[in-house]
């Protein structure tokens, strides 16, 4: 029989391995569902895992993979911290879209001028935008103990709801012959989110995604508030003793998420994806909870598992095109990723022991 | 704006039909939670038993058949977070959330090939004597099976927890996971059970969608009533009838605002979509608002994982 004993300090090896671990079972297990699918197994792995980083076509994948990630980068970043205190904010997706919507209209208000000082208003505007849609569950939660889950989670349907009536309403292209979706950001040069390296796939996006990596770092490491969030998530009682003011940091924590979704928003819709339109949002804001955790909840673990998620983004295009791979395989992939790595995290906690069959 | 389009009393009857997805999700997490556990996946459950449900339903013709893959599907996909949770000792909100992310993508791989067919209908029944009563029998006695199966389903809930020795041992595990295993309670296995009648009962939920609601299977078409179903459980401070008052408030207003869209009202439709939501919320901050209310009927080990450490 085997039999699992807590360990008195969690250990530092399965904690490092185990995301690696997840993956190669992610592999085996995608691999089985792609043989189920009719598909060759080896080549589909090979195609998602490889082909986009060594393959033939690399050059061109390559610079998709900081567009991807940078959005996955940004939201993971603000929820780990959430996430690390025990606060649970589940919708960036919300909060991703309110920012898009908050930071296109301040530079479509201004069209079609070109000054120079649109595009960091609408970088205010879009972390502004994030920032008030995550301070109502913030708010509701320490005015009156409101789960927070249930209330961010429901907000994204509002804000889709929001995306749908300004794509196809305040925020319509005047020039669009009526059809739906704001005008497109590319022939707005001072508010367009352009590559500043375009081989690399660099845009500002990217450039704010390695400063939130940083931050976090250092405020994790160095700062009071830092030490604060990582005491309330390991015990919350000793956190209380030790003068932490829970409220303070359910505000911060949900503001800074909020924030940092809204960027990826603005961003993303002022950049790769050109313009507000109904379907705009992708789901990062789901994806990036993935990403969180696959990363540890530590910065520089995100920034890994964001390019890693990146990578199943890009390959599995590539694999819907070149394999006929269908577009919800790669989704399941991603959701079985998170499954493998919760269920290896036993590791890093327990310690499997054989135990004897004791006579009695 | 066209008001007399609406018709009360088809409207009334419709309440029935639009809540039972939702009471059935909430049922089943509501023993889930009285068990002390807290399942998430709800959303990805319900999805999953509405592709089950579907599939089946179509393959076979039969709409019983569907209902019945559905909660096997759902049971199924609960398991995995059962085993995640009980034996592995994983966060459980972490793994609610990773159940409905993969649900919604296990479920948009089956549906592919299913995407606009119609489901076989299922009947309406009508209720001898009692359907005929003017206007009550129209709104509450001639709908199909599930209907009243899932109002059932609530008693049977509401009788069990209350008067049954099972019922008094689920709520045991579920307040104190600790003192139920000293007194010789299979803490691990109780849940695990509790953890699939859930999966079971939101599968079943999903498929009335997929079945009779809708009926036709579109990719995420549950769009957030999981989620619903677990404000309802806090709305009903876990308690089984007060669970189907909610449903069926919520049903009421998802209703409304579908039938006041038809009548071209001045508000925008995409403002009367987002209404049941901001409902939900505002629902939930009245409940939680009054802090001994909303304390009263929560499980004191909601959320807490158990391992016996001899």
């Amino acid at each position: 029989m085997l039999r699992l004993e807590k360990r008195p300090a969690p250990s530092r090896f399965w904690s490092a391995s185990a995301p690696i671990l997840a993956v190669v079972l992610t592999m085996i297990a995608g691999g089985i569902l792609f043989a189920f699918l009719g598909k060759n197994p080896v080549e589909a792995i090979r195609t998602i895992f490889w082909d986009p980083i060594f393959g033939e076509f690399a050059f061109y994948y390559r610079g998709q993979l900081l567009v991807k990630a940078a959005p996955l980068i940004l939201i993971a970043i603000g929820l780990s911290l959430g996430f690390r205190a025990g606060i649970w904010n589940i919708g960036a997706e919300g909060q991703y879209i309110m920012g898009a919507i908050f930071g296109a209209g301040a530079g479509l208000a201004f069209y079609p001028s070109d000054s120079f000082l649109i595009f960091p208003l609408m970088i205010v505007a879009g972390a502004f935008g994030g920032w008030i849609w995550a301070m109502i569950p913030a708010i509701l939660k320490t005015r009156f103990g409101t789960n927070e889950i249930l209330v961010s989670l429901m907000l994204v349907y509002v804000a889709e709801a929001i995306l749908a009536s300004m794509s196809s309403g305040l925020l319509r292209n005047p020039d669009g012959m009526g059809f739906p979706g704001s005008r497109n950001f590319k022939e707005f040069p001072a508010a367009h989110n352009d590559f500043i390296i375009e081989a690399a796939g660099i845009h500002w996006g990217v450039v704010f995604a390695f400063l939130a990596v940083i931050s976090t770092y250092v405020l994790l490491s160095r700062h009071l508030l830092g030490f604060q969030i990582r005491l309330t998530g390991e015990s919350p009682r000793a956190a209380r003793f030790a003068g932490v003011n829970p409220s303070l940091l359910i505000v911060f924590c949900l503001g800074l998420s909020g924030a940092l979704a809204g960027l990826a928003g603005l961003f993303e819709v002022s950049g790769p994806a050109g313009q507000i339109s109904i379907d705009f949002n992708s789901g990062y804001g789901f994806t990036a909870i993935i990403v969180a955790f696959l990363g540890r909840l530590n910065p520089i673990g995100i920034l890994l598992a964001g390019l890693l998620m990146a990578l199943t983004y890009i390959g599995g295009e590539a694999a819907q095109g070149n394999l006929g791979l269908p577009a919800a395989a790669i989704q399941l992939l991603q959701g079985m990723l998170l499954f493998f790595l919760l269920a290896v995290d036993v590791l890093s906690n327990f310690r499997i022991r054989r135990t004897k069959n004791e006579v009695a | 704006m066209d008001f007399s389009a609406i018709n009360p009393l088809v409207l009334l009857a419709s309440i029935m039909v639009a809540s039972t997805p939702i009471v059935l999700a909430a049922i089943g997490e509501l023993v889930v939670e009285k068990a002390g556990v807290l399942n998430l996946g709800v959303e990805g459950m319900m999805i999953t038993g509405a592709v089950c449900g579907f599939v089946a339903a179509v393959l076979s013709g039969s709409p019983t058949v569907g209902f019945i893959a559905a909660a096997i599907g759902g049971a199924l996909l609960s398991l995995l977070f059962g085993i995640l949770t009980q034996f592995l000792q994983s966060n459980q909100v972490a793994t609610g959330l990773a159940l409905t992310l993969f649900g919604l993508g296990l479920s948009a791989l089956v549906g592919q090939g299913y995407v606009g067919i119609k489901a076989p209908p299922t009947p309406d029944i009508h209720i001898p004597l009692l359907a005929d009563i003017p206007v009550i029998g129209r709104i509450v006695f001639q709908h199909d099976l599930m209907v009243y199966f899932s109002i059932a389903l609530i008693g049977v809930v509401w009788a069990v927890l209350k008067y049954s020795r099972i019922g008094l041992i689920l709520r045991a595990v579920g307040e104190n996971h600790d003192a139920a295993h000293a007194l010789g309670y299979k803490v691990v296995r109780i849940r695990l059970l509790a953890i699939m009648f859930g999966g079971a009962c939101a599968g079943l939920g999903g498929a009335y969608l997929s079945l009779i609601r809708v009926p036709q299977w579109t990719e995420g078409m549950t769009a957030g009533a999981g989620w619903i179903a677990l404000a309802i459980v806090v709305f009903a401070s876990w308690r089984p009838w007060r669970v189907l008052l909610g449903a069926y408030l919520f049903g009421g207003v998802t209703v409304l605002q579908l039938n006041l869209q038809a009548a071209g009202i001045a508000i925008p439709v995409e403002y009367l979509s987002m209404s049941p939501y901001l409902i939900t919320i505002l629902v939930l901050v009245i409940m939680s608002s009054n802090r001994n209310r909303a304390a009263l009927g929560a499980p004191a080990a909601l959320g807490r994982s158990f391992h016996a450490s001899s």
